[in-house]
Formats: structure tokens, C-alpha cells, sequence
């Protein structure tokens, strides 16, 4: 009870401080808008389903960096001692990874939006299966990318860190991805992804309990 | 003598898989012809670099609860070892490819994925050499080592079998568990991945005391 408390507390915390400065927000609103702006210049027409595809997942493979790498790597060494004193490095964790879970699911909801407003989905693919796709990405993002920026953030230098730790990591459940998004393009029936999805499925509830289980030892100092 | 058998072990299995491996009959495959005698050399690498990986990772698991330095060092010394195993894994498996598929690297899944997790490895390295301080230093790593090693079994046993790979063992290709491997080539093969592992830990126990060593120097 205690620690469901402590996690609701502190997705508040997090909320409302993204709320107040909507850094995070704009950031990679602006971020996503100007690489499909940008790839729409260059490309001039419509590219193809396999294009398409692969656009998007650099671009939210990036923007996913920017956003979740901020969980920690922003917080000053004071606030994380403070937030110490009062909380359970477990229900941080798991604060966090749910927060992080639900910006990365917005911000690919709208990007996805966007991209379609600019590039049209593929004619004969299923869109409903690409969004569950990019929603099982994004969880996936923000899995690994908040326990690897813990990582990062505790070892001093940031962002140069965060992507060498984090590429050879999300690499795996990015092929995985890759090929999910691609059977829901390509129209392929449902039952063919179903194993993908198990398999995203399985990866996501493996990161997590492992970072459950090292988190508290790497936020005691 | 009890407690050195297996280094005299290790060599006489090397010794004799390596000659044994080139001189005795194999079976005639298509396509592989006599390159199916690489299994003898290129496959154990594997094997011992997973075996180095998984002590590394009992280290690190050891070290966090003990934070003790020797468990980090000897966490660090077996991830030295097992990459050096991975890279002969990854040049030996590219050699056989130039003579069977036509060129050393043709992005098969198999050859990335195992690119891919030598490169978590390095990552690992990186990691280690970015911190200074040397507790924080064993913590850090030991966290990484333990979040990196399921996603290198995903990498190396499930992700291959899910993509369609020109590798032995993948989709129909003759591979080592299947009809090819018969009486001749396991009276080889399996001394031959028990005599590399002895190897490779022979090897890393060596770099954990020269390390050990060195650190008392100082």
C-alpha cells in the first residue's frame, strides 16, 4: 500500500513538473515535426511502405532517446538525495518506468499522427496493428531506456554514455519491432505477429524485473 | 596434482582435437564439403565465451552483495577473456563464410546478432573506463554486466531462430545437432568445446592474478 502510494506520488511529481516546463514536451514535438518535415523536403513524393517504415522507427528510435534519457540525467545530485530520504528506490523505478511508459506512448500516438498527416499510411496495411506495434515499441523505449539512463546518469557523463550503453541493448527488441511494424504494412494476417508480440511481450517484462531487482542497488551510493 | 589435472587437461583436448579435427574422416556434405571440419574450431569458441560470460555474471552478482574488489576484477578478467573468444568466434565463422557463402561478412542475422552482442560487451568496457572511482566503478559495471547478459541470450539462442539464416543449424541447413553430426565428429567436437572452455578459463584465471597481482603493487 505504502509503495503504491509513494508511485502514485511520484508520477505526480513528474506530471506536474513536465507540465510546468513543458521541456521534455515541446522538445521532442519539435524534434519529431522537423524530421518528418525535413524527410518530406527531401523525398518530395511518397516513399515506399519499406521507407516509410524504416523512417519512422529512426525517428522515433531518437526522439525516444531525447525524451526518456531526461528521466534522470536532469535531476540534480541534491534532488536525488532528497528523493532518497523519502521514498523507496523500488517504487522510483517503477514511478518512473510507468511515467516514462506513458510519455513515450503520447508522444508516438502524435508522431504517428503527424506522420501520417504528412506521408498516407500504405494503402492495404493494417493500421490498427501498426498502432499496437508502436505502442509495444514505446513501452519497450521506455523500459530499457529508463533503466539505462539510471545507469548512465550514476556514471557521471551523460548523453555520450546513455547511447553507447543503450544502442546494443534496444537493437534486439528494435528488430523485433521492425518486423511486427512491417507484417501490420504489408496487411499480413493477425495471427502471423501473434509470436512477435509474445516474444516483445516477454522482453519487456524481462527488462523490467531485472531493473526491479538492480535498481535499489545502484540508487544506494 | 589434484588440483592442476584439468590444465594438463585442457591441452592434450586441443592438442588432439586440432590434429584429429583436420586428419580424421567427415562426412560428405553438400556445400560444406570439408569445411564442416571448422565446428571442431569455430563453434567451441562460443561455447567458452558463453561459459566466461556466465562467471563474469556470477561475479557480478557476487560483487554487489559482497563489494568486494576481487569479485570485480574477476567479473572484468572473464568479460576480457570471453570477448576475445567472441572475436575469434565472429573471424572463424567469417572465414568459413567466405569459402562456403562466397564472402566474409553477408549480414546473415547469425553474424549480427553475435556482432551485436560482442558490442554490448565493448559497451560494458566503455562503461568501466568512463567511471574513476573505483567502488562506484564495480557497482555500475556489475549492474550493466547483469542487464546486459539476458539480452545477450536473446541476442545468441532466440533472435536467430526467429529470422530466416543461411547458418548451419538454421531452417533446413545442415547443422551440428542434426544428421551430420555423426560418431566420428562427436568424438572431436565434444572434447574439443570441453578442451577450449578449460582454455579459456585457464586463461582468465591467469589474468585475474597478474591483475591481483599488480593491484598490490600499488
Amino acid at each position: 500500500m505504502q509503495l503504491a502510494k509513494q508511485v502514485k506520488q511520484l508520477i505526480r511529481k513528474e506530471m506536474l513538473l513536465e507540465w510546468r516546463s513543458k521541456y521534455a514536451l515541446n522538445g521532442v514535438l519539435l524534434y519529431v515535426v522537423s524530421t518528418v518535415f525535413v524527410c518530406f523536403l527531401s523525398f518530395l513524393n511518397r516513399p515506399e511502405k519499406l521507407t516509410w517504415n524504416a523512417l519512422f522507427w529512426i525517428i522515433m528510435l531518437f526522439a525516444s532517446i531525447n525524451a526518456v534519457a531526461k528521466s534522470f540525467l536532469q535531476e540534480s545530485k541534491g534532488r536525488h538525495l532528497y528523493i532518497y530520504t523519502l521514498v523507496s528506490p523500488t517504487a522510483l523505478i517503477i514511478a518512473k518506468t510507468i511515467y516514462n511508459s506513458l510519455l513515450m506512448i503520447g508522444l508516438t500516438l502524435i508522431a504517428l499522427l503527424f506522420y501520417c498527416m504528412v506521408f498516407d499510411f500504405p494503402a492495404g496495411g493494417d493500421l490498427l496493428m501498426y498502432i499496437v506495434a508502436t505502442i509495444l515499441g514505446s513501452l519497450t523505449f521506455a523500459t530499457i531506456f529508463t533503466m539505462v539512463s539510471a545507469i548512465a546518469s550514476k556514471a557521471g557523463n551523460g548523453g555520450m554514455l546513455m547511447a553507447i550503453l543503450s544502442f546494443p541493448i534496444i537493437i534486439p527488441v528494435l528488430i523485433l519491432l521492425i518486423k511486427l511494424a512491417k507484417n501490420a504494412i504489408d496487411g499480413l494476417d493477425r495471427s502471423v505477429s501473434l509470436d512477435d508480440i509474445g516474444m516483445v511481450v516477454i522482453v519487456n517484462i524481462m527488462v523490467m524485473a531485472v531493473s526491479l531487482l538492480l535498481f535499489p542497488y545502484l540508487w544506494r551510493d | 596434482m589434484s588440483k592442476t589435472w584439468w590444465k594438463i587437461l585442457g591441452p592434450i583436448l586441443v592438442i588432439y582435437t586440432t590434429i584429429a579435427g583436420l586428419l580424421l574422416g567427415v562426412p560428405h556434405l553438400d556445400i560444406l564439403n570439408e569445411t564442416i571440419r571448422n565446428l571442431y574450431f569455430h563453434v567451441p569458441m562460443w561455447f567458452a565465451m558463453i561459459v566466461l560470460f556466465s562467471i563474469s555474471v556470477f561475479y557480478s552478482i557476487k560483487s554487489l552483495s559482497s563489494k568486494s574488489e576481487t569479485d570485480d576484477l574477476r567479473a572484468v578478467e572473464s568479460i576480457n577473456v570471453g570477448i576475445v573468444f567472441g572475436v575469434l568466434g565472429l573471424v572463424t565463422g567469417a572465414i568459413w563464410a567466405k569459402f562456403t557463402w562466397g564472402q566474409y561478412w553477408s549480414f546473415d542475422p547469425k553474424q549480427n546478432f553475435a556482432a551485436i552482442s560482442i558490442l554490448l560487451y565493448f559497451a560494458y568496457l566503455v562503461l568501466r573506463n568512463a567511471i574513476d572511482e573505483e567502488q562506484k566503478r564495480a557497482k555500475i559495471s556489475a549492474i550493466y554486466n547483469i542487464f546486459a547478459f539476458p539480452m545477450m541470450v536473446v541476442l545468441l539462442f532466440v533472435l536467430p531462430r526467429l529470422q530466416s539464416s543461411l547458418h548451419p543449424g538454421n531452417g533446413g541447413n545442415p547443422g551440428f545437432n542434426s544428421y551430420d553430426l555423426d560418431s566420428r565428429m562427436r568424438a572431436v567436437f565434444y572434447p574439443a568445446c570441453l578442451g577450449w572452455i578449460i582454455i579459456g578459463y585457464w586463461i582468465y584465471t591467469i589474468r585475474f592474478r597478474i591483475r591481483t597481482l599488480e593491484n598490490k603493487q600499488l
